[in-house]
């Protein structure tokens, strides 16, 4: 934020990067050694870290799918990421090519490698920019390509909001994104967190080495997560354990879904 | 891939047995509990199961196959990885049910051909897999290597493109802008700063900051320049001079900024620098217009006052001051008879030769308009400086000043004022030099006069005196006090002389010598005259109607002014109506000066008065210059002789018999002219038996009464005393 828009970021491979360390959990290639380093280390520490990235990853193809039902063909996925396979592009213009859709991201490599494979997708934008700058991401020329706020559009935030600290303000964010919404609109959400006591040592110990080697993040409970959705309506089933929103069959959810250590929702803006 | 199965191949195939489907359905159900969570795969669970029922069809397909080919095991493998099964767990998971569970399930638990087959098929799906997964791998790295690289590419392009415009700002910037690194070396400065400077890069990359010093900066310039190296201000603007190549100056504005590294800690140095030179030097120019005065040169009023008030605020420096206030003589004569033209030459003159006659330090010689000019002296010693100073500028002025054929000689009036500072004020010294200025006016001319604190103490009571005149007519604080004027023959007081005083609220009561010049002055003497003679012709009334033929008649003097009012014999008359008071009860005393000295008019005036029977009288006769000749035409009844000849006739034991014969020269020239004669200040017996004796037929002073109220008369007439 404090660095002007045109001048350029740091692009050292030396760092792990958030969108590099997530794709190789889910298996992609995307990566370098210091990625593959701290992600291998933390999935030592905590194996199970690797079905968190595949809920988090199933919550959005099941939470696209499910807005498609609801009529959404507009979608903004900020903090979207590495494009690995399942892409909400892929899902949503599957339904319906006239489906649109913006990338957000701030690494500038994600957006370089998202621009070269959807350089050909008319209706989809990759945006280079920082999800906390709601109204640059609202004024740029690539939101403004794609996306007509007449209609409902969703709002995707997924695996996204812990890396954000209270300090920063995610109400605020979110309230300067949903203002822009028609009713209709929607925001989906997936949260690292864990209710009182439930946190493990050895999550505990593998959010530490992230903490230090990729960046802070920030755990909400199912009461914290609920207060980020002011000015929305939750749809059905509210805000739930990851695995149990919309399964699309009981055993997804499993013994691991009782306690999974993260949360998600989707919230319909009303008629004001 | 050149292994890889034509799908079509499947149509060439007999069917399978139902018995060997259903088990290739249960061994794919089992195959989906395993893999599923081992990869992230974008299917839902039904869809996977799905998936992978087409895999084991073709995977059963090929283990009956005739002839046998591991093709489908390898195509099997690539299309798990298509399919995103790319955690390696899913094939060993793969790999190890089939071994374990895919011939039971189909019904051929112990066939030895088959097992061999299913072994081969598992070796070529690893195969595949492997292969799948590596192209992959190695396709995801390149193209997450291309994006490193076009990310690269495209910041790099955006700090070129950046600094490309800053260069372009640097460069092309109006604005001088010079950047130093914190121990002062100058690094670059851009060609707005070169041509104000007239310096190129490399020569002002020679230079340390600390070489543009200037002797005329501020001493603020570079305390604020060491805070802000030292990183205790990140800012600040100043106005500076520098020296220019060629050796010129140029007035800048400065604004000096600090720029600190990641750390906090000061690392360059950014001037931005303003070339104000021509503002600077208009500003000098209209500061010099405002201060000075356009035809002489000499600073003006303004900027006079301005170093005067310094003067006062610095006086520790300079424990006295002094000042000439300098007026010419009668130049509005030399303006008015040969032009402004001439006159303005003749200021241009005067300006010359004082600022000759009085340069130096701590002197400044200004003009303060028309053809006033003030000198101020600071730090002077004493009154003789300034006066030093004046009469050089006085004997200055003597020299004739030759202007266009015309020969004009000038002198001036100066007044001076010289004292010590503390306990005074800028605006008191200017109008006490105004007033002595005045005075060496009054006094002739063509000289200086020095300030006087007592002299000044009078004119101020003077002041107040005559300003306060009018107001105390209004409020009655003037009345008239009579002394008798007796008859030496037998003591009987034949008249009274009205004499006006005032009961001044501040000075307490006021004889007329106080006054009545101040009110000759201001003019005020006519209208406090008539009240004096309406006072005195009221009380004459009553006398008369209280003592019939012993009433006397009452005298009153008419000031210079009065006598030459056009107004007086109308006033007197209809003054004398009102009172219903006969002309002959009334006297006017006039100054031999008054009568004799006048032209025409008012002695028609006095003529008219006694024509309607008013008696006149010359006052204190004997001190002015009379002419006797002129005397006996006047129309005067009576003559009174000054007091100061009554000195010689004071003593009892002997007289003066210089004073003596004067007197009774006096009695007898005003005898000889049918005129009665009265002495003033008569004040021993001594003196009225003398006067008795020169046969003088009225006497007058504090021997018979000093002056008093009107009732004094009333117990003499009644002879109460």
């Amino acid at each position: 934020m404090e660095r002007p828009n045109w001048a350029p970021g740091d692009i050292d491979l030396e760092r792990p990067s958030v969108a590099r360390v997530y794709d190789y959990w889910l298996g992609g290639a995307h990566n370098f050694a210091a990625d593959r380093a701290v992600a291998q280390k933390t999935l030592e520490t905590m194996p199970e870290i690797r079905d968190v990235v595949l809920n988090h990853r199933a919550f959005l193809r099941r939470a696209v799918r499910h807005l498609l039902g609801q009529g959404v063909r507009q979608f903004l996925d900020l903090g979207s990421g590495i494009p690995t396979v399942g892409n909400v592009h892929e899902i949503a213009q599957a339904a319906d090519p006239e489906a649109r859709i913006v990338y957000v991201d701030l690494d500038p490599v994600a957006v370089a490698h998202s621009r070269s494979i959807l350089d050909s997708n008319g209706h989809v934008s990759v945006l280079q920019a920082d999800v906390r700058d709601w109204a640059g991401v609202l004024a740029s020329p690539e939101v403004d390509k794609q996306l007509d706020f007449d209609e409902p559009v969703a709002v995707l935030m997924i695996a996204l909001l812990h890396f954000m600290s209270d300090d920063e303000d995610p109400w605020g964010m979110i309230g300067g994104y949903r203002d822009r919404l028609a009713p209709g609109s929607f925001l989906a959400l997936s949260h690292a967190g864990y209710e009182a006591n439930e946190e493990t040592d050895s999550s505990r110990e593998a959010r530490k080495i992230y903490n230090r080697d990729v960046t802070r993040t920030t755990f909400r409970n199912k009461a914290e997560l609920s207060r980020l959705f002011d000015g929305f309506a939750l749809v059905e089933p509210g805000v739930v354990r990851v695995p149990a929103w919309h399964p699309e069959s009981p055993a997804d959810i499993g013994e691991s879904g009782k306690r999974f250590p993260g949360f998600a929702a989707l919230g319909r803006k009303e008629q004001r | 891939m050149t292994d890889r199965v034509d799908h079509r191949v499947r149509e060439d195939r007999s069917p399978l047995d139902p018995a060997v489907l259903a088990g290739a359905e249960s061994f794919a159900r089992s195959w989906a509990t395993a893999v599923i969570g081992s990869s992230y795969v974008p299917m839902t669970r039904a869809e996977v199961a799905q998936h992978l029922q087409d895999l084991t069809e073709l995977l059963v397909e090929a283990l009956f196959a005739s002839p046998f080919r591991t093709a489908p095991g390898y195509e099997i493998g690539s299309r798990l990885v298509d399919a995103h099964f790319t955690g390696t767990d899913t094939l060993g998971r793969t790999v190890q049910l089939l071994g374990d569970d895919l011939l039971g399930e189909l019904g051929f638990p112990g066939d030895e051909r088959l097992h061999s087959r299913l072994a081969a098929l598992q070796g070529a799906l690893a195969a595949g897999y492997a292969r799948a997964l590596r192209e992959r791998t190695l396709a995801e790295q390149e193209a997450i290597r291309a994006a490193v690289l076009d990310a690269r590419d495209q910041a790099e392009a955006a700090l070129r493109a950046s600094e490309a415009r800053f260069r372009a700002m640097f460069t092309e910037a109006a604005i001088g802008i010079g950047i130093a690194a914190i121990d002062g070396r100058i690094l670059d400065v851009n060609q707005a700063l070169q041509d104000m400077l007239g310096f190129s890069v490399e020569e002002m990359r020679q230079y340390n900051v600390r070489d543009l010093m200037h002797p005329e900066d501020a001493g603020s310039v570079w305390r604020l320049y060491d805070q802000l190296i030292a990183g205790e201000c990140d800012h600040y603007r100043a106005e500076k001079r520098f020296h220019r190549a060629d050796g010129e100056q140029v007035w800048t504005h400065l604004t000096l900024s600090l720029v600190r590294d990641d750390h906090g800690e000061p690392q360059y140095q950014v001037a931005m620098i303003e070339d104000v030179t021509d503002r600077h030097l208009l500003q000098n120019r209209l500061r010099y217009q405002a201060l000075h005065d356009p035809l002489t040169g000499l600073p003006n009023r303004a900027l006079f006052l301005e170093r005067l008030g310094r003067v006062f605020n610095n006086r520790a420096k300079h424990v006295r001051a002094g000042l000439c206030y300098l007026d010419l003589d009668g130049f509005k004569v030399i303006n008015d008879s040969l032009g402004h033209d001439i006159g303005d030459q003749l200021l241009v003159e005067v300006g010359r030769r004082l600022d000759h006659s009085v340069s130096g330090e701590g002197k400044l010689v200004a003009r303060m308009g028309g053809d006033e000019f003030v000198i101020l002296v600071e730090g002077s010693s004493g009154e003789q400086d300034i006066v030093d100073v004046a009469g050089r500028v006085l004997t200055e002025l003597e020299v004739p000043i030759r202007i266009a054929g015309h020969e004009l000689s000038v002198s001036a009036s100066i007044g001076i004022v010289e004292r010590q500072l503390s306990g005074t004020t800028s605006a008191d010294m200017m109008r006490d030099a105004d007033i002595t200025l005045y005075w060496a006016k009054a006094d002739g001319k063509a000289r200086w006069a020095l300030y006087d604190p007592e002299r000044n103490a009078r004119e101020v009571a003077r002041f107040t005196l005559s300003a306060t005149m009018p107001r105390a007519l209004e409020r009655g604080e003037f009345y008239v006090e009579y002394q008798p004027l007796v008859r030496l023959e037998d003591s009987t007081v034949t008249g009274v002389e009205a004499l006006v005083r005032w009961q001044h609220p501040e000075f307490g009561r006021l004889a007329p010598d106080r006054f009545i010049e101040l009110a000759e002055e201001t003019g005020l003497i006519v209208p406090l005259g008539r009240w004096v003679l309406r006072r005195a012709c009221e009380e004459a009334r009553r006398w008369l109607e209280e003592f019939g033929d012993a009433a006397p008649f009452v005298s009153v003097n008419l000031a210079v002014r009065q006598s030459r009012d056009p107004e007086l014999v109308r006033d007197v008359k209809q003054i004398l109506d009102e009172c219903a008071l006969p002309p002959h009860h009334l006297q006017l005393e006039l100054t031999e000066s008054a009568i004799m000295g006048t032209a025409d008019e008012p002695l028609e005036a006095l003529r008219a008065l006694c024509d309607m029977g008013v008696r006149i009288a010359i006052d204190d006769f004997g001190t002015g210059y009379s002419n006797l000749a002129y005397l006996k035409h006047l129309p005067v009844h009576e003559l009174k002789i000054a007091g100061s000849f009554m000195e010689g006739l004071r003593a009892e034991n002997e007289e003066d018999p210089v004073d003596s014969q004067i007197v009774a020269t006096l009695v007898q020239l005003a005898h000889a002219l049918s005129l009665g004669v009265t002495a003033e200040g008569v004040e021993t017996p001594a003196q009225a038996a003398r006067l008795l004796r020169l046969g003088c037929d009225t006497g007058q002073g504090w021997f018979f009464a000093r002056p008093g109220p009107p009732e004094n008369i009333d117990s003499l007439l009644r002879g109460d005393l």
